[in-house]
């Protein structure tokens, strides 16, 4: 069989003979209850995708607003207050509801067992339990939103959120509270399923590197969510009845707010970003046509970034007041940590070498990725470097660092996911030059509206402020724009991804030719996953074992 | 680094006055946006280094190109090379950021001493001479100057970005910052640390003036009583005189020449008698008592402001001799003994 070279390996079925299989995961059952009690690990990724997507776009609302106040220096379009509602939003919105449950909770839930040969996850109905939770989570934070809002920052940090504020701040820690058992009902199952499922032959170094980066970053969510639990706990229990853990006037102290919260929500930026560069290194080999370069590297680097992830929080604490050994000390672990950051920007960039490589709508975002998150990742390096970090922290420069590696990295990663694995999901294809488009026009807006934000950091211009003085506004400006064009890059996904469930081709089982378990089965999968539990003799990413798989197939259809 | 001073000046110049870079108005700032540069150029280099990596291999090795891809299992020299030279570079910015970041936090022993305290939403500072400002601050070129700064409620953070210094501040605990102002000008005061409703209204302004105009000016605005004066007024008023009277028999200990010490507590430490030392003395005085004494100083948590404290502390710190200290109780006490007629003296103790 000669194949004519083409510049895609998208290959697809005859869609004039082709239909999406009989029976698959999504009509096996019907009626909306169905949905509610699946136990099913691909319909909870469903549910906890439309759930994701719905907050996504409300933090995202938030972020427009902000930035069209910031259009000015005066703070002429809201009150101060409620500017501070919306900054709050955005932050609970998008890291407790969107971000921490992105790649893991939708694309990781759907396809971990089906990656390691499982029917399901460990533990089925504590997966449904665990979007009941994010729900309830997620609606609690709406009930402090419909109420009046929320304006502690998402750092809740005491005592101004314990003493001197009167809006729902119990409401919404609750909130944050119930999602984080989400959190760790997710890494719970990920874990047990890892450790105890995989089939016959799935060894640990067979596994795909999206497996590996979801167990590191599940083990983050076992240890570190519970340690937020109890502060917010803290939190509250200062507001209800004064008990002082953090109040300096009843012996307390407020710095250990900061370490304990920081203990949390440094690991959770791994928990955020750790899943997301399991899709990176699953999309570039595809489209490279070539196993992962130094896979162990890689996969132990991910392992690495877990580890020191847990010793470096009070590099947010530079300037606050700590000895100065100690912060010595952190800034040096942080320095460490980014070590393995940058292996793995190698070894994905020298997978490409020697590839056969193909440019479809998930490598676009691949690359976005790659170029955004070593920015975002070189960015830390300058508030990891201590002395740095006091001209640099709580302002503008702190907030495009995170966002380079948070939207810029996870969020270009959770697309490049959601194209990558929509075939699977839906059995269809996405359209491939709008969805193209799509990416370059978040690409471009994206670095429009941070880029200029590092400037106004090491100009001075503080995070969080409602109004700035005027020689700061011809780069707020130009941020606001690339705001504008980021927001409609994001929203066409929504649009061609919703056209593309009723009128997409038929993607076939295998669209990219790509090596995962989950490419060897129907699109979208069998309730079951598996006909038959598979058995596994072969590397991940082993394309002459598909290529002989693909032979035999026509031999013997033939 | 071997780029020359004219170049230098020339290159900060042009972007501050096109508005991209902040005035460099202090001593520490050449030194913080020497690091800057070079961790831009690190960004930079490290950039161009992975696009060229993705673009490179994404046009050489396109499918067009290269139908067939050739398997590799990876390489354990260029795994060592991308490990050990990133490190190296971090362990660089480390020493580097390490050094600055001492050069910042570490005042010069003859920096001058100002007080700054944070309140939703404004900033007060108190000068020892008794010059006290509201979201202002003038401060003389070519002298380093130590900012003592504590919270009166929120955490808050002291920022002024043109001289490259930042502290927070924080409730119940002193923390210092110092610069020297090298340009006469008015810069930015920021709070960086979100603190409420009015966080972006908590900022104000740097004055600084040449050495002549600053003495001007501090003769101008003084209220007359420095913070000391109004210290030992404090000192007086609350009591605190009745047991630290520095006498044989005195029932506190004394106080005068104390600042600066070590001190041996009760529970057998050794403490360096600093401004934040006293302000918990004062606040939790069980949990600091002196060898040789009785723990039976009542708090006084509640009862006095951080202006308060400042201005008891400055007086502690000036305390030389206990001559005064003696004079204000013998008066006191000769007015307790005799019949209650106002006499002149005592007005200072009943004056409301």
């Amino acid at each position: 069989m000669s194949t004519p070279i083409t510049h895609t390996i998208v290959n697809l079925p005859d869609q004039a003979t082709a239909r999406i299989p009989k029976r698959n995961y999504i009509n096996n059952e019907h009626g909306l209850l169905s949905w509610l009690l699946t136990g099913d690990h691909k319909r909870i990724a469903i549910l906890y995708l439309i759930s994701i997507t719905f907050f996504f776009f409300i933090g995202g609302a938030f972020a427009g607003l902000i930035r069209l106040e910031l259009l000015t220096p005066a703070p002429d379009l809201v009150s101060s207050d409620t500017y501070n509602k919306f900054f709050t939003m955005h932050g609970i919105i998008m890291i407790f509801l969107f971000l921490v449950p992105s790649v893991p909770a939708t694309l990781g839930n759907f396809l971990i067992p089906i990656m390691i040969g499982a029917k399901d996850l460990a533990f089925p109905k504590i997966n449904l339990l665990s979007w009941y939770l994010y729900v309830i989570g997620g609606i609690l934070t709406l009930a402090a939103l419909v109420l009046g809002g929320v304006d502690t920052g998402w750092t809740f940090t005491t005592p101004l959120s314990t003493h001197y504020l009167n809006t729902h701040v119990i409401t919404a820690a609750t909130a944050i509270f119930i999602a984080g058992f989400a959190s760790i009902f997710t890494g719970l199952n990920f874990i047990v399923t890892i450790h105890r499922m995989r089939a016959p032959g799935m060894t640990w170094f067979r596994m795909p590197l999206f497996v590996w980066s979801n167990y590191a970053a599940s083990i983050l969510m076992v240890l570190g969510t519970p340690v937020l639990a109890i502060t917010l706990v803290l939190v509250a229990l200062e507001r209800l009845i004064g008990i002082g853990v953090f109040d300096p006037t009843k012996g307390g102290d407020p710095l250990l707010f900061q370490h304990l919260f920081w203990f949390y929500s440094h690991p959770a930026v791994y928990i955020m970003i750790l899943p997301g560069m399991g899709v990176i290194s699953e999309v570039i080999s595809t489209f490279s046509r070539k196993r992962v370069f130094g896979y162990t590297a890689v996969a132990f680097s991910s392992v690495a970034i877990a580890l020191f992830g847990f010793f470096v929080w009070a590099h947010h604490m530079f300037i606050m007041g700590v000895s100065n050994y100690s912060a010595l000390v952190f800034s040096l672990l942080t320095m460490l940590v980014a070590v393995p950051s940058a292996i793995k920007i190698f070894n994905w960039a020298f997978t490409l070498q020697k590839g056969s490589i193909t440019f479809e709508t998930p490598m676009l975002y691949a690359f976005a990725f790659i170029g955004l998150f070593t920015i975002g990742g070189l960015t830390g390096i300058f508030l990891g470097s201590l002395g740095m970090d006091i001209h640099l922290t709580e302002t503008y420069f702190i907030v495009a660092h995170f966002h380079y590696v948070m939207v810029g990295g996870m969020l270009m990663a959770f697309l490049a996911g959601i194209h990558f694995w929509w075939p699977k999901m839906t059995g269809r294809m996405y359209p491939e030059s709008l969805s193209k488009l799509s990416a370059v026009t978040s690409f471009i807006g994206f670095n429009l509206t941070f880029m200029p934000q590092f400037i106004l950091g090491y100009l001075g211009m503080p995070r969080r402020y409602h109004a700035y003085p005027a020689e700061y506004q011809v780069l707020n400006v130009l941020s606001t724009a690339g705001a504008t064009v980021l927001g409609v890059g994001f929203m066409l996904p929504l649009l061609y991804l919703g056209w593309s469930l009723k009128y997409g081709a038929i993607a076939g089982n295998n669209p990219w030719q790509a090596t995962g378990l989950e490419w060897q089965i129907q699109s979208p999968p069998l309730t079951e996953n598996f006909t038959e539990i598979p058995i596994i003799d072969y590397e991940a990413y082993d394309y002459e074992w598909l290529e002989k798989k693909q032979r035999e197939e026509v031999t013997t259809v033939g | 680094m071997g780029i020359s001073p004219v170049l230098w000046q020339f290159l900060v110049k042009w972007l501050h006055n096109s508005s991209l870079f902040p005035a460099e108005a202090s001593t520490i700032s050449p030194y913080t946006d020497a690091l800057y540069f070079f961790l831009l150029l690190m960004t930079i280099v490290g950039l161009i280094l992975v696009c060229a990596l993705v673009f490179g291999f994404s046009i050489r090795y396109r499918r067009e190109k290269n139908p067939v891809a050739t398997q590799i299992e990876g390489s354990t020299l260029l795994e060592a090379t991308w490990t050990i030279i990133p490190l190296a570079i971090f362990l660089v910015t480390f020493v580097w950021g390490a050094l600055l970041y001492f050069r910042i936090y570490d005042p010069p022993a003859n920096a001058m001493n100002i007080y700054i305290v944070g309140k939703q939403w404004m900033w007060k500072a108190e000068h020892p001479g008794g010059q006290h400002e509201i979201n202002a601050l003038h401060v003389p070129t070519g002298r380093p100057v130590q900012l003592t700064m504590i919270s009166q409620d929120v955490f808050h953070s002291f920022s002024i970005p043109d001289f490259r210094v930042k502290r927070e501040v924080i409730p119940g605990r002193y923390t210092t910052v110092w610069f020297e102002a090298t340009t006469p000008g008015t810069y930015h005061i920021f709070c960086t640390q979100y603190c409420g409703t009015a966080h972006s209204a908590m900022i104000g302004e740097v004055t600084v003036l040449t050495p002549e105009d600053y003495d001007k000016w501090t003769k101008q605005s003084t209220s007359g009583m420095s913070l000391a004066q109004n210290g030992e007024r404090l000192f007086a008023s609350m009591g605190c005189n009745a047991c630290h009277s520095g006498s044989a028999a005195a029932r506190g200990p004394n106080l005068a020449g104390v600042y600066g010490s070590k001190l041996t507590l009760t529970n057998g430490s050794q403490v360096l008698v600093n401004d934040a030392y006293l302000r918990d003395a004062i606040l939790n005085p069980s949990e600091h008592v002196t060898a040789g004494f009785s723990p039976i100083m009542p708090t006084y948590q509640g009862q006095i402001s951080e202006d308060g404290l400042i201005d008891i502390v400055e007086y502690i710190k000036n305390l030389q001799s206990n001559y005064r200290v003696q004079q204000t109780q013998m008066t006191s006490e000769s007015n307790q003994a005799a019949p209650p007629t106002p006499v002149e003296g005592t007005t200072e103790t009943v004056k409301p």
